[in-house]
């Protein structure tokens, strides 16, 4: 791997209600590129996915140790700003959830929680998410109309637009196609095709196919560790580990 | 079990549902019926216009607009002043609080407890604090008894709600940077229906509750000023003319409850319409 890791995870390690979920983690995860996580359920997935933005700290009886780099910046050191973090990355969850607000202002309110006031500005960014999420044209008419009236697909897409607005370096998606029919998850993922050029990507699959699509490398994970992690063909067709092989071809999940 | 079994155990259980409703059904119609059959009559505008004149009580001039104003006052303030306090605390709770943590745990335990509480205690409690801080029973008073005891209801309701919104929402608002009183705006927008739902429950219990006003707010035949006079109220003002031999008096004892049910009937109404017109971007 010859890129600049942009998160870069040592020794993590999580507990959660006492339960070790993961385990002694290090991952390098490179720049401008999509990173498939796979795993059975339960193995700690989103558990690590939401350790890259803190959402974590949400809950109750979380022991979180370790460093996780994300452009060579702690983002668990005690004086990192949580809401600086949390901007850096868009995340995109199962099920799409605007925010109870028009289509407009969920794409407008993350810049203007982060201070961008002026309409004329606003506007611009609201086109520029929504033609870059291929939305424009579907919602240009109801711009004001309640996000909720939209398709889940739309929604979902909306989601993405929402968290592209503020810029971020890196997006997460935790399972963001499951919810969709197939012609949705179709256009989901071209998006994170082509948002790779500009973003790093970082989903979480329960789809061997999608990643195996949409993704340049894999990180395999079983029972909190990580198992194998490398290019995309390299680790679904050609295992180094064992426990990856079973899983590739469908033994354990 | 066969089909036919199965099938028998659904009628019957269905019947006993109807019945159920009916039985709650009835009870409604009577209950209202008999207000109206036996107030309706009393039911003149002197009765909602002037408060009680001389002799009032053996049946002549005057009506209880003493204690409507003064019942609209006392479950108005607290109202206004619970919500200023049990929305923060929900907040707090249910938003700053990490999910499952011990403090929110064991302060919902606690509200569920003061939810409980019979409201003599609480006016019993507030007319304590009354006596120690030298104030006599007086409207301000009872709009803190009042406000004592729908508190727990309306931080249990808007706990009830703010429950009902997927975390997912909290998260979303957090993802993109917000703070977390960010969020909980987002979630206060969320849940605007459910919050004029636990204003009408607390109106309701605080315009209807006699034993915490008891005490605290006293009675009076003229209507509030100030904060420190003593104010009548609807439920303490059917309390009293119901207690009377006098016929007249009696009949205007449910002519009270009647505009007492007018009231609650009219915020019910009011406060549907207010909520479905918020419901537009509610996901």
């Amino acid at each position: 791997m010859t890129q600049h890791p942009l998160i870069s995870v040592k020794n993590l390690n999580v507990h959660i209600d006492g339960h070790h979920i993961l385990k002694g983690v290090n991952i390098n995860i490179p720049d401008k590129s999509v990173t498939s996580i796979i795993g059975p359920s339960g193995c700690g997935k989103t558990t690590l996915l939401k350790t890259f933005n803190r959402l974590l700290d949400d809950t109750a009886n979380v022991k979180v140790s370790g460093s996780v780099l994300v452009s060579d910046e702690d983002i668990y050191a005690p004086d990192a700003e949580v809401t600086h973090i949390r901007k850096k990355m868009g995340l995109l969850s199962q099920r799409p959830y605007p925010l109870p607000m028009s289509i407009y202002d969920n794409v407008a309110y993350g810049p203007r929680i982060h201070g961008v006031r002026k309409k004329s500005e606003l506007d611009a960014i609201v086109e520029k998410q929504l033609k870059d999420t291929s939305l424009w044209s579907e919602v240009k008419d109801r711009l004001h109309g309640p996000a909720a009236k939209l398709s889940i697909g739309q929604q979902q897409r909306l989601c993405l637009a929402r968290g592209l607005a503020v810029e971020p370096e890196i997006i997460l998606g935790d399972e963001s196609t499951s919810a969709l029919d197939p012609i949705s998850t179709h256009k989901i993922e071209d998006l994170f095709v082509r948002l790779k050029e500009k973003y790093t990507i970082v989903l979480v699959t329960h789809i061997l196919r999608q990643a195996r699509r949409i993704s340049d490398y894999i990180i395999f994970v079983y029972m909190g560790e990580i198992i194998e992690f490398g290019p995309t063909e390299e680790v679904l067709l050609n295992p180094r580990e064992e426990l990856t092989k079973q899983y590739v071809k469908g033994f354990i999940s | 079990m066969g089909i036919k079994k199965r099938k028998t155990e659904e009628t019957i259980f269905k019947a006993l549902m109807v019945l159920a409703c009916i039985m709650v059904g009835s009870s409604l119609f009577l209950i209202v019926g008999t207000i109206v059959v036996k107030g309706l009559p009393y039911l003149t505008w002197d009765m909602v216009s002037k408060i009680p004149q001389g002799g009032f009580y053996i049946g002549e001039e005057g009506g209880v607009l003493n204690a409507i104003i003064g019942s609209l006052y006392l479950a108005g303030g607290a109202t206004v002043l619970g919500l200023c306090i049990s929305i923060p605390i929900s907040i707090y709770l249910n938003i700053y609080l990490k999910r499952g943590s011990f403090l929110s745990k064991s302060a919902k335990l606690a509200f569920d407890v003061l939810f409980g509480i019979p409201s003599i205690v609480y006016g019993a409690f507030a007319f304590s604090i009354m006596i120690w801080m030298g104030v006599r029973a007086s409207l301000l008073g009872g709009v803190i008894a009042v406000t004592l005891l729908i508190i727990p209801i309306l931080v249990r309701t808007l706990d009830e709600v703010i429950a009902t919104v997927p975390k997912e929402l909290k998260h979303a608002a957090l993802s993109l940077g917000a703070t977390r009183w960010e969020a909980a705006k987002v979630i206060l927008r969320q849940i605007r229906p459910g919050i004029y739902t636990a204003v009408l429950l607390a109106f309701g219990r605080g315009i209807g509750d006699v034993a915490s006003v008891l005490f605290t707010a006293g009675f009076s035949d003229n209507i509030p000023i100030y904060i420190d006079e003593p104010a009548a109220t609807l439920p303490l003002a059917i309390f009293f003319q119901l207690s009377s031999p006098i016929p007249e008096v009696q009949g205007r004892a449910y002519a009270s409850a009647l505009i007492l049910t007018i009231i609650i009937l009219v915020i019910v109404v009011v406060s549907h319409f207010i909520a479905a017109k918020q419901t537009k971007h509610n996901i």
